[in-house]
């Protein structure tokens, strides 16, 4: 089997999901096409060489629809004859675009391949591509289904996690991030997204609030009150978790990702294809692994997908140095910390989506930038990313820098 | 065959299509029936000189819907597909009438509900009589159905989604003008104006196509997967179904579906949509249980089946009721709302008067929202007359006890009752669990002595258990069960027994969950096990409710009773704890299996582990159910064993009815049939090697299983 190898990575800042952030004029494919453009002009890349564009995108409708991925190969200038494809696991589809590249890279029936993904939240809004799950009553009466929210303080309840532990945690992210953008850690994969004219309309991350206290968050209403309780979701999560009494709603739109705007793409390649065009190999994807969890309680994917990407390599995560755990909710990372006994500082070392926000296509492929670039910082060898995932699942992915 | 339908042409070329089947009260669809309308509809179809059609009724009520009871035929052993051909058939008359070319007007002259309001959705005009009392819905989900004659698909193209589903889900009646209002129909006019307003509009030369088949229909207020108003109201509309059904019953489910899927496409496939979903709630054992019990076997206990034969129907004109505590007053409200002359007494004025104000509060209620008028409420309240003097009892056909539980006071005011009251009067206990035979031993008269135990509250619980002591006679049970009809309040006739058969069954409901808390169970599981199975209370929130003080000393009257043949439940331990140590004796101290903050949600008291430590190994919810149900329905199965109950029917009806048992189950032996009675033994026999010998099943069902018998054919 041939190994699969990240040449390089960048990634756009993360805009305000909302009318007044920064990139809302921006249209997804602009976003993309600079992204993938890059890529390409800081590594001299002959994209001739690529055999495939494959990006994540979770609401693949309007404008972010009809395959994105080739469109953006086409409004990128890269060659004509490369392929597109856009694919949908949900808040992993950017990794799991990166595994897929991977995994086309392995079977040896491609040499180059760019992965990655896109995500315009404040202009194609998270579930306006419907779907049968929520809207179907046959399907959400069989399958218990009920928003993630209510999955995220299920698992506070059912695992022991109060307000102020979530708060903490997130106050901790925002501290975190806060620390690496002035520490300079993301410049290497942050690349500014320009207007028509040429112009910067953004550099940095915009969601984040730093120097937010336990206390500031502590004064934040929680988000899934209503939900639970006027519109049936806590029954619905009850009825499948019946040794929980009642839900206690602990995440706010502060301990929770936040909505944005933005995009990143990973060069995955063999080693010989990197010989032939001059490409340092930066990180080997030494495994990875998509697993389905139960969808009520929705986000307890990453440490089944964990154990099953490291099982398959004869690992456990004593054998990694640092994790990527995408903050969909602050109760994700505590419950996988509790699981493995991991250590705060090992994993999020640079926050997360609590402080910089979750654009649902394109954060697989960040966060796991975002280790690579963290590795080589701190001269460390393994890492691991993984996301929790949409109507319970969980991607996750474990690379050694090379 | 007999006509059910008549046909009239006027003058003007107005066919007048008269529904009216003689022999019963009310309009029913039967398979004559639907025969005859197809008939007429293609009669009018046919007829050259007819310009269009009325159709009416020639009662007061316009027609009730479906024959339930030739619904339940329906349940025996056909195939899908012939009961599909069957639900498509009578859709077909239908669709044919609304497409044939004529316009057709509905003149609804008073209640039109289920497939009766069908009939007139798929009419081209609906006009309404405004005559009191009159209303119209689509009520088919009470029995576990859905509105299978194009309601599903018609209401919501007429009047919205939206609008359309609560009242299809909850089954909702809606006075004439309410339907107005909503577009049910067009015009509501007073009765003998509606013939004339239906042939006003057909006169008119109107269109006879519907909105639906219209070109450019849209559905009102929006529908189809791309609308977000359509998406809520399904997203958030099936987690309130979970929340109300608890995964128990299946029609709201094939109602929403049937809505959701069929407004998507054409009526035509819309209605094959809503037949199918209409076929799989036949085939589900749901609906023939709700039908059995919450429609058949309610009615027949409602027109007295058990009544002794032979007896003149009788009526209380006075009643006399000793003790206005909350029974009392309740039964005196109830009473006086039958228009009976209700003598209260108490030992003293401000007891009998506070009993009175009890249904002065109510009335007032009702006066204040509109229900009732000052005159009815006041000449209501003045059939209370409140006392202290037995004296003021001569005069009554009925006299009811509902003292303090305990022998001694039940004998003195039995004593003191008989000496004024004639000598043809029966006498009642509402004892809720003691003997009756032994209560009568303290009369004169032991074959006029009865047990009416009511619920509570009274004004709000339909069942009277009604209970036979072995010297009650026949004329005394007749004059009961007159007594309990005229109250409006539905009878099940038990004979004598500890706890009787409702107490009982409730204590082996409330002794199963205490015994999972001792097992160490988690005790939410068990309360929310509960909820899933469809009690509407979980056991610990039921004993909280009934107060451990009062179970308590129930059981130590028993052990006193009973001496050696007491024997101990497998949930006594923790009611001794709860009682004598830990002092945590209900909802009424603030205090039991739940803690009650003034301020906020009760909630379970988290020291209950600290008494029973949580098990490791958990059972799963579906074993919690099937223990809490299972205990009650071996509990009616050896009632009737005992010959506590005579008939499975008031077995379930009175569970049903008095104890909130789930009606998807048709009650607690129409469980052990929808299970298997083989089945159910051998699950039983199962859970008491595990769980003890109270599971083990009577002969009464091992006998059923050998032979392959069933509780209902």
């Amino acid at each position: 089997m041939t190994d699969a190898y990240i040449y390089d990575h960048v990634r756009t800042p993360r805009g305000r999901g909302r009318k007044n952030g920064s990139l809302h004029e921006v249209t997804p494919i602009r976003l993309l096409t600079q992204t993938l453009e890059a890529l390409r002009d800081r590594n001299d890349l002959d994209t001739s060489y690529v055999d495939d564009v494959v990006m994540g995108c979770v609401t693949p409708v309007g404008e972010q629809g009809a395959d994105i991925a080739r469109i953006a190969v086409l409004t990128a200038n890269y060659a004509q004859t490369v392929a597109g494809k856009q694919l949908n696991r949900f808040c992993a589809s950017g990794l799991e675009a990166v595994n897929t590249a991977a995994a086309q890279v392995m079977s040896g029936l491609s040499d180059l391949v760019v992965a990655g993904g896109v995500e315009c939240m404040s202009r194609v809004p998270m579930g306006s591509d419907g779907g049968s799950w929520a809207m179907d009553p046959q399907v959400a009466y069989q399958t218990y289904f009920a928003p993630q929210g209510i999955g995220a303080d299920l698992i506070a309840t059912k695992y022991g996690f109060s307000r102020e532990d979530v708060d903490r945690y997130a106050a901790e992210s925002q501290r975190r991030a806060a620390n690496a953008w002035e520490s300079g850690y993301f410049s290497r994969s942050v690349i500014p997204v320009k207007d028509q004219l040429g112009l910067t309309l953004l550099e940095r991350d915009e969601h984040m609030r730093p120097g937010t206290t336990v206390e500031d968050l502590a004064q934040l209403q929680p988000s899934f009150v209503m939900a639970g309780e006027q519109a049936g979701f806590d029954s619905v999560a009850i009825q499948k978790y019946p040794e929980v009494e009642r839900i206690n709603h602990v995440h706010t739109a502060g301990n929770s990702s936040g909505i944005v705007d933005g995009a990143a793409a990973v060069l995955v390649g063999s080693k010989e294809v990197g010989e032939k065009l001059g490409l340092r190999p930066r990180a080997k994807i030494v495994s990875f692994a998509s697993i389905g969890s139960e969808p009520t309680i929705m986000l307890t994917g990453p440490a089944p997908a964990s154990e099953k990407a490291l099982g398959k390599v004869g690992m456990t995560t004593e054998d990694i140095d640092l994790f990527e755990l995408n903050e969909a909710f602050a109760s994700v990372v505590l419950r996988y910390m509790q699981i493995f006994d991991i250590p705060h500082d090992q994993i999020n070392v640079n926050g997360g989506a609590i402080a910089m926000g979750h654009p649902l296509g394109a954060t697989g492929a960040m966060v796991l930038g975002t280790l690579v670039d963290e590795l080589e910082r701190r001269n460390l060898n393994t890492g691991l990313v993984t996301l929790c995932v949409g109507v319970g699942m969980g991607t996750a992915t474990i690379i050694e820098i090379v | 065959m007999a006509e059910l339908i008549t046909y009239n042409v006027d003058a003007d070329g107005v066919a007048t299509l008269t529904i009216d089947l003689k022999d019963r009260p009310m309009n029913v669809i039967t398979p004559e029936f639907i025969e005859q309308l197809d008939a007429m509809v293609e009669k009018v179809a046919a007829d050259a000189s007819v310009k269009g059609a009325i159709i009416t009724s020639g009662k007061s009520s316009f027609m009730a819907g479906a024959d339930l009871k030739g619904i339940e035929d329906l349940f025996k052993g056909t195939d899908a597909e012939t009961l599909l051909k069957g639900s498509m058939a009578f859709n077909n008359i239908l669709r044919r009438m609304e497409t044939c070319g004529k316009p057709f007007v509905a003149a609804i002259t008073g209640t039109a509900l289920g497939g009766g309001l069908e009939i007139c959705l798929a009419c081209h005009y609906r006009v309404a009589s405004d005559a009191e009392g009159s209303s119209l819905g689509l009520p088919e989900v009470l029995v576990g159905l859905l509105p299978g004659g194009g309601g599903t698909q018609r209401l919501p193209r007429l009047i919205g989604v939206k609008a359309a589903l609560p009242l299809m889900l909850q089954g909702t009646h809606v006075k004439p003008a309410k339907a107005l209002e909503l577009g049910i129909v067009h015009k509501v006019t007073p009765s003998d104006q509606l013939l004339a307003e239906a042939k006003r509009w057909l006169m008119e030369s109107p269109d006879a196509v519907q909105p639906w088949d219209k070109k450019g229909y849209k559905v009102p207020g929006g529908a189809g997967q791309f609308d977000p108003r359509f998406v809520e109201t399904f997203m958030i509309g099936t987690a309130l179904m979970h929340k109300e059904t608890w995964h128990n019953y299946p029609a709201p489910a094939a109602i929403m579906s049937s809505v959701y899927e069929g407004i998507q496409v054409p009526i035509e496939t819309g209605l094959k949509i809503e037949g199918r979903y209409f076929v799989s709630l036949l085939l589900n054992p749901v609906a023939r249980n709700m039908i059995r019990t919450v429609f058949v076997n309610k009615g027949a206990a409602d027109k007295l089946a058990r009544r002794p034969k032979g007896y003149d129907k009788t009526k209380v004109k006075r009643l006399g009721i000793l003790g206005a505590g909350m029974m009392g007053s309740g039964i005196a409200y109830v009473s006086a709302m039958a228009g009976i002359e209700v003598v209260l007494l108490d030992r003293e004025t401000k007891y009998s008067e506070k009993g009175k104000s009890y249904s002065q509060t109510i009335l007032e209620k009702r006066v204040s929202q509109g229900r009732m008028k000052q005159e009815k409420a006041e000449a209501i309240l003045a059939l209370i007359k409140p006392t202290t003097d037995y004296a003021d009892l001569a005069g009554c056909d009925l006299v009811i006890e509902a003292v303090f539980e305990d022998r001694e006071i039940k004998a003195d005011v039995t004593k003191k009752t008989e000496a004024v009251i004639n000598e043809t009067a029966v006498f009642a206990s509402n004892t809720s669990t003691l003997p009756i035979t032994g209560l009568a031993e303290a009369s004169a008269r032991p074959d006029q002595f009865i047990g009416l135990h009511f619920f509570s509250p009274v004004d709000k619980m339909p069942l009277v258990e009604i209970i036979r002591g072995r010297k009650t006679s026949d004329a005394a049970l007749a004059r009961a069960m007159d007594f309990v009809q005229q109250i409006k309040k539905t009878p099940i006739v038990v004979n004598d027994s500890r706890g009787f058969y409702t107490s009982r069954f409730c204590g082996a409901y409330i002794n199963e969950g205490i015994t999972m808390v001792a097992e160490g169970v988690i005790p939410a599981l068990i309360e929310n096990g509960a909820r899933m199975a469809g009690m509407p209370v979980g056991p610990l929130a039921l004993l909280d409710e009934v107060s451990i003080d009062l179970s308590f000393h129930i059981r130590e009257q028993t052990k006193k009773d009973l001496v050696d043949a007491y024997t101990p439940a497998s949930g006594d331990a923790v009611i001794d704890l709860f009682y004598a140590k830990l002092d945590r004796i209900g909802k009424k101290a603030g205090k039991g299996f739940y803690e009650y903050p003034p301020d906020g949600k009760k909630y379970l008291w988290p020291g209950i582990k600290e008494h029973f430590p949580i098990a490791e190994n958990q059972p799963g919810v579906e074993e919690v159910k099937r223990r809490l149900l299972y205990a009650q329905s071996l509990d009616a199965a050896r009632c009737l064993e005992e010959g506590v109950l005579t008939d499975p029917a008031d077995g379930d009806v009175g569970a049903m009815l008095g104890l909130g048992f789930p009606p998807y189950t048709g009650g607690p032996l129409s469980l052990i049939d929808t299970v298997g009675v083989a089945k159910f033994v051998r699950q039983c026999d199962e859970m008491a090697e595990k769980y003890g010998p109270r599971f083990a099943p009577p002969k009464l069902l091992r006998e059923m299983a050998e032979r392959g018998e069933s509780f209902y054919k």
